[in-house]
């Protein structure tokens, strides 16, 4: 697992207040909404404001989302090849 | 013939203390936070429901109010919720406008209503029942009896929640109490005021 991955589980699970919940319980290939981590709509704005925020990231067409925050591992790859800081 | 309302059950969260029905069930060392409070009242509960860790403080009081005063179960559906406080939502919104000085916080701007902890509530225990949320200068008894009263008389519930929940810089204070057909206190002006006062500082 990447430091990126890393990161970004410690991250999602500080700024969504995902309690009782560690690194080691996400996989990286989880769904981040659904069934998978449950995240709702509301989460999925924080995780906008988290791209922008931490990575420099600014989401102009927000149906970028869904394929973006479908998991850790999508949204490592989206940052890596977007992030200006 | 008119069907007689009762006080059947109440809970008091004040000065790191929690009551039900009179007896304390909870108390919280003097050096404990405002949240950790909340988070050991969640614990002792044996609650689990994530959804409390999202929830900003004034829907986290009313969320284990309810919790603590109804055991987890609100068999009637149609149960009223009839709640008020002084601060309104004051300190997410202060909270909120803070955030507004880098990034907004969408998390926070969904709680910068008073009346969104009678969502959580309903969400919670799958009301679709009638509510409203009044905010006035101090805990006006007589709010509560009218507007409970004009909502059974006209046919709109049998059971009504109500509920002071007020938090601002910390300071909290808590009383929620069941309005039922049966039960064991009268359901009057000097009833209510003696059962908000007694540990009240």
């Amino acid at each position: 697992m990447s430091d990126l991955h890393t990161e970004l589980k410690k991250s999602i699970i500080e700024q969504l207040n995902l309690e009782d919940m560690e690194v080691s319980d996400i996989d990286n290939d989880e769904h981040l909404f659904g069934d998978g981590l449950g995240l709702d709509s509301i989460d999925a704005l924080e995780l906008i404001v988290l791209l922008e925020k931490d990575y420099g990231i600014k989401l102009n067409d927000p149906n970028q989302g869904r394929e973006i925050f479908n998991s850790i591992n999508t949204m490592a790859d989206f940052i890596e090849k977007n992030r200006t800081r | 013939m008119r069907k007689q309302h009762f006080i059947k059950n109440s809970v008091i969260i004040r000065n790191a203390k929690v009551y039900k029905n009179g007896e304390l069930i909870l108390q919280a060392t003097a050096d404990m936070s405002f949240s950790k409070f909340l988070k050991s009242i969640y614990k002792q509960q044996k609650l689990k429901y994530p959804k409390f860790f999202k929830m900003d403080g004034l829907s986290k009081l009313g969320y284990l109010g309810v919790e603590i005063l109804t055991e987890g179960q609100i068999e009637d559906k149609e149960t009223a919720l009839i709640f008020a406080n002084s601060a309104s939502s004051l300190e997410t919104d202060e909270a909120y406008a803070d955030s507004m000085k880098e990034f907004p916080s969408p998390s926070l701007f969904v709680y910068t209503l008073p009346n969104i902890m009678l969502g959580e509530i309903s969400i919670r225990h799958q009301l679709r029942s009638e509510n409203a949320f009044f905010v006035s200068e101090e805990f006006d008894a007589s709010l509560f009896i009218d507007y409970v009263k004009t909502l059974v008389q006209q046919g709109k519930c049998e059971n009504v929640l109500c509920g002071w929940v007020n938090l601002h810089n910390n300071d909290y204070d808590v009383f929620l109490w069941e309005i039922a057909t049966s039960g064991g206190t009268d359901f009057n002006e000097e009833e209510l005021k003696k059962l908000y006062l007694p540990t009240h500082e």
